[in-house]
Formats: C-alpha cells, sequence, structure tokens
C-alpha cells in the first residue's frame, strides 16, 4: 500500500481526462490523474503511483531508478502484482494466495 | 553492506559513509529517528547499520500504518461485515492482521465475504457489479494514501452511488511525531523525514519540530543512498548547531505539496479529536473522519458500530520499541511467542513494522549464521 509504483503515461481517456491508460513493466492498466489536476500530465510523462492514483510527476530516469529501488527491496513482484490488480483484473482466488 | 554491488552509485555511498565517519564526534552518540516505515523496511534490507559508525543510532519510527491500527477497528470493521449482504474490501497488506476472532483471511474462510482490491477505485467497481449487496471499503493508511480515499469519497457521492462506504482509518504523521516528542522518556536528535507522506503534505508542516523544539529534519527518499545522504545532512546540521527542515528528496517530493491532494481531503475529512495508535495510545487530533457531508457514504454513521477496546497483551512491548526505548530483540516476546507468523503485537505485524523488519533481515541472519556454525 505504500508502495510508489513508477508508470509511463500512454493514453488519457477522451472522455475522462483525469483517467489514463499507464504502462508499468510492460503491463497497461487504467490510473487516476485526479490528485494531478493542478499540473496535469500529458502522454509521454511518469508517474509515481499509490494505489492506483497517480500522486506526482518525475523524469524518467527517476522512474527507472525507482523501479530498481523497488527490486533492491524486495518489492518489485508486489508492485506488479499490485498493478496487475487494478482494475479488478485478476479473479480475486488469485489476489488472495 | 549486502548489495552494495548492485547500487547505483557504489562510489558514493562509499563516499557518504565516509562522509558519515567524519561527521560523528566520537565522544556523541546519535539517536536519529526515521519516522516512515517504508524506510526502516530500506534500512534492514540494505544493511545500511553495517556502515555507520557505532554510535549512530537508528531509531524506527510509528510511520507502519498498519502496525498503529488497534485490533478493535479490525473487529468493528469485521461486526459489520458478518452481514452476508455485506462485502469487506480491503488492500492485501490487511488481509492477515489478525483480529480478535482471526484476520480478514480467517473470517474469508469461514465464510465472509472478503475481498483484496489494488485501489479504492476498484472498491466503487466491486459495489457496481454488486448492486444487491454493500461494499464496506477498510480505508487505511497516512497521507500516502488519504487522498486517492478522499477522491473515491467524492466519486461515490457524485455518482450517487448507495451500497458503498467508507470505514475510515487514516491517520496523520505530525500528532505522532509530536506525541513521541513529548515521551519523557523520549530523547531523539533528529529525524529521517518520510518520502511519500511528504509528496502530499510538502515539507512545511515539519517545520515546527525544527523551530520549537530544536530537532533537524530531513525528508528522505528511498535508495541506499538517499538514506545516507539524509544522514549526512542531519549530522552536518548538529555539527553546525542548527535545526532546519530539509529536503533530500527533491526530485518527487514539491516543498508545498500536492494541493489538489490537500484540496481533496480537506473537502472530504475532518480530524478526529482523539485516535488511539497501537503501542502509542491515544493522541489528539492524530486521526481522519469523513465529514457530514459525506455520511452516507461513512461506515462509523451508517451502521451501529460496537466500538470494541481490545489491549494488547502487557508482555508485549510494542510502545517501547515504537519509542526506540527498546530494540525489537529485547522485547520480551520477540522471537518466540511474537513471530511474523503469528503476530502478538502491532510491530510484527507488516513487513514494515521494526519488529517484523529485524525478524526478517537480522533475526532470521543471525539463526542461519547459528546453524551454519553449529554444522561445521
Amino acid at each position: 500500500m505504500c508502495l510508489a509504483i513508477p508508470g509511463k503515461i500512454v493514453e488519457i481517456a477522451s472522455d475522462n481526462p483525469h483517467s489514463a491508460l499507464v504502462d508499468v513493466v510492460g503491463m497497461r492498466r487504467k490510473v487516476d490523474l485526479g490528485l494531478l489536476q493542478d499540473d496535469m500530465p500529458v502522454s509521454g510523462d511518469w508517474v509515481l503511483i499509490h494505489v492506483g492514483f497517480a500522486m506526482s510527476k518525475i523524469s524518467e530516469v527517476d522512474a527507472i531508478e525507482q523501479m530498481r529501488t523497488l527490486e533492491m527491496l524486495g518489492e518489485s513482484e508486489a508492485a506488479v502484482q499490485e498493478v496487475r490488480g487494478y482494475g479488478l483484473e485478476e479473479p480475486q482466488d488469485q489476489q488472495a494466495s | 553492506m549486502k548489495y552494495v554491488d548492485e547500487f547505483r552509485d557504489p562510489e558514493l555511498i562509499t563516499k557518504a559513509a565516509e562522509e558519515i565517519k567524519r561527521l560523528a564526534e566520537p565522544k556523541k552518540h546519535y539517536r536519529l529517528m526515521e519516522v516512515c516505515g517504508g524506510h526502516t523496511h530500506a534500512i534492514y534490507r540494505f544493511g545500511l547499520k553495517d556502515v555507520l559508525p557505532p554510535n549512530i543510532e537508528l531509531i524506527h519510527g510509528p510511520g507502519c500504518p498498519v502496525c498503529v491500527l488497534p485490533m478493535g477497528r479490525i473487529d468493528d470493521a469485521l461486526s459489520i461485515s458478518a452481514d452476508p449482504h455485506v462485502i469487506f474490501a480491503a488492500f492485501g497488506d490487511m488481509m492477515r492482521v489478525p483480529g480478535t476472532n482471526g484476520s480478514p483471511l480467517e473470517h474469508k474462510a469461514r465464510g465472509m465475504d472478503v475481498r483484496i482490491v489494488y485501489s479504492p477505485s476498484d472498491a466503487i467497481k466491486l459495489a457496481k457489479m454488486n448492486p444487491q449487496k454493500h461494499v464496506l471499503f477498510f480505508a487505511i493508511g497516512f497521507e500516502t494514501t488519504a487522498p486517492s480515499t478522499a477522491l473515491t469519497l467524492m466519486r461515490a457521492k457524485s455518482e450517487g452511488l448507495h451500497n458503498f462506504s467508507v470505514f475510515c482509518n487514516h491517520v496523520t504523521i505530525i500528532p505522532a511525531i509530536r506525541a513521541i516528542l513529548d515521551s519523557p522518556d523520549m530523547r531523539l536528535d533528529g529525524f529521517i523525514g518520510p518520502g511519500h507522506v511528504s509528496t502530499v503534505i510538502g515539507c512545511r508542516p515539519y517545520e515546527w519540530i525544527a523551530k520549537n523544539e530544536r530537532k533537524p529534519i530531513v525528508v528522505c527518499g528511498f535508495e541506499p543512498l538517499d538514506l545516507l545522504q539524509s544522514i549526512v545532512m542531519l549530522l552536518t546540521q548538529l555539527q553546525k548547531g542548527e535545526a532546519k527542515v530539509e529536503n533530500q528528496y527533491k526530485r518527487v517530493v514539491p516543498w508545498e505539496g500536492n494541493r489538489a491532494a490537500l484540496r481533496a481531503m480537506a473537502e472530504t475529512f475532518q480530524l478526529r479529536p482523539y485516535f488511539e495508535w497501537r503501542g502509542l495510545g491515544f493522541i489528539s487530533q492524530s486521526a481522519l473522519r469523513i465529514r457530514d457531508e459525506y455520511a452516507e457514504w461513512d461506515s462509523e454513521q451508517r451502521f451501529h458500530i460496537p466500538g470494541i477496546r481490545v489491549t494488547d497483551p502487557k508482555a508485549a512491548q510494542c510502545g517501547e520499541v515504537l519509542k526506540g526505548v527498546l530494540k525489537p530483540a529485547q522485547c520480551k516476546l520477540f522471537g518466540k511467542e511474537c513471530t511474523p507468523e503469528n503476530p502478538v503485537g502491532a510491530l510484527m505485524v507488516s513487513s514494515e513494522g521494526s519488529c517484523a523488519a529485524y525478524y526478517n533481515y537480522e533475526h532470521r541472519k543471525a539463526a542461519l549464521v547459528a546453524n551454519i556454525g553449529s554444522a561445521a
């Protein structure tokens, strides 16, 4: 829950400017941009994500470093599992395991 | 240090470690508190203690939201969810946290409808997918996750979603730091400030620590180099007799914080007069409740709450460990009755709790070394 996961904005929804498709290590999920409404990111920007909400914009270099930090902390799998779970994409029983 | 070769800048790491040794006066003993549980985890994981001189002591702070949550809150939420029309939804971190009659996962095994969500938005989605049921979202966390809950509440209201509510356990970091500083048996020289909480609240709320308490505080990132650089910055201030708020994590934390996030929190939450913290007791104005304008989406206003209070076993010395009076292994229960698999006290519950971090990295390592030694 306290993980900050870096992701790259691929596409901002045409019908909802607060919803974006974000790429996290090759996985694409919808992320909420509502907390960045004072400084809205655009496609191609990198963001740090907490529990499905982009919380801050960061540089690409820092995004790559953040992923490395998560790996060093042994948290990268948990991060990937979290992102995979956004949008209730997996059956619940698998998530609980 | 375990992973030194994997670090981005091993030379910079070595340089920072040397700088720390140079700055630390041999006759002094420095007690620095890292407030955030993420930092505690990183310190043990990276073995940072091995590169610090022995007179620099890191005290592990209260910044693990799962750890400081009183068991009664879990019992209260689970009592609402005993109704077969209620779905209990929470982050994965909560699933194994014990209530009096077992964890949410154990309740699920006994038939309760318990679901893991990875985002509060998904709790809303769950409510829409199950219109005949009520989804209770068990919200937890410091200012890092509170804004996401806030936006979710605003969305539930604007969409007129009636089968969804939030059981709010959000806490705020500043009153916890104040409670620790007010504790008579506490002596600290400075703080390693939380990184991601500060993304939201910024650096200004820490200024009273510098001005009134005359303690330096450095907001810090999560890489080994970040932690060492922050310690250099703290020692530099201490050497000069200064007490300032500094931001080592500028690449992510703006001085003013995230105003949109703070606005969303102000719209939906207000401070509770007091809230109980496991290990620390009741702390004034240290937690958030949902504003009356959002009462329909507040589980506590919508349902009858038993208000269960469960005191921790007296033998568990969580409070002393939280305040740095005792090291994790000095608690009578550590590694015996209380382990990450069967946590008795708060700090063993989450991987970010100092007892669990100490157990996973130091205790297991020591046990392994002992086994190898006896086998040789």
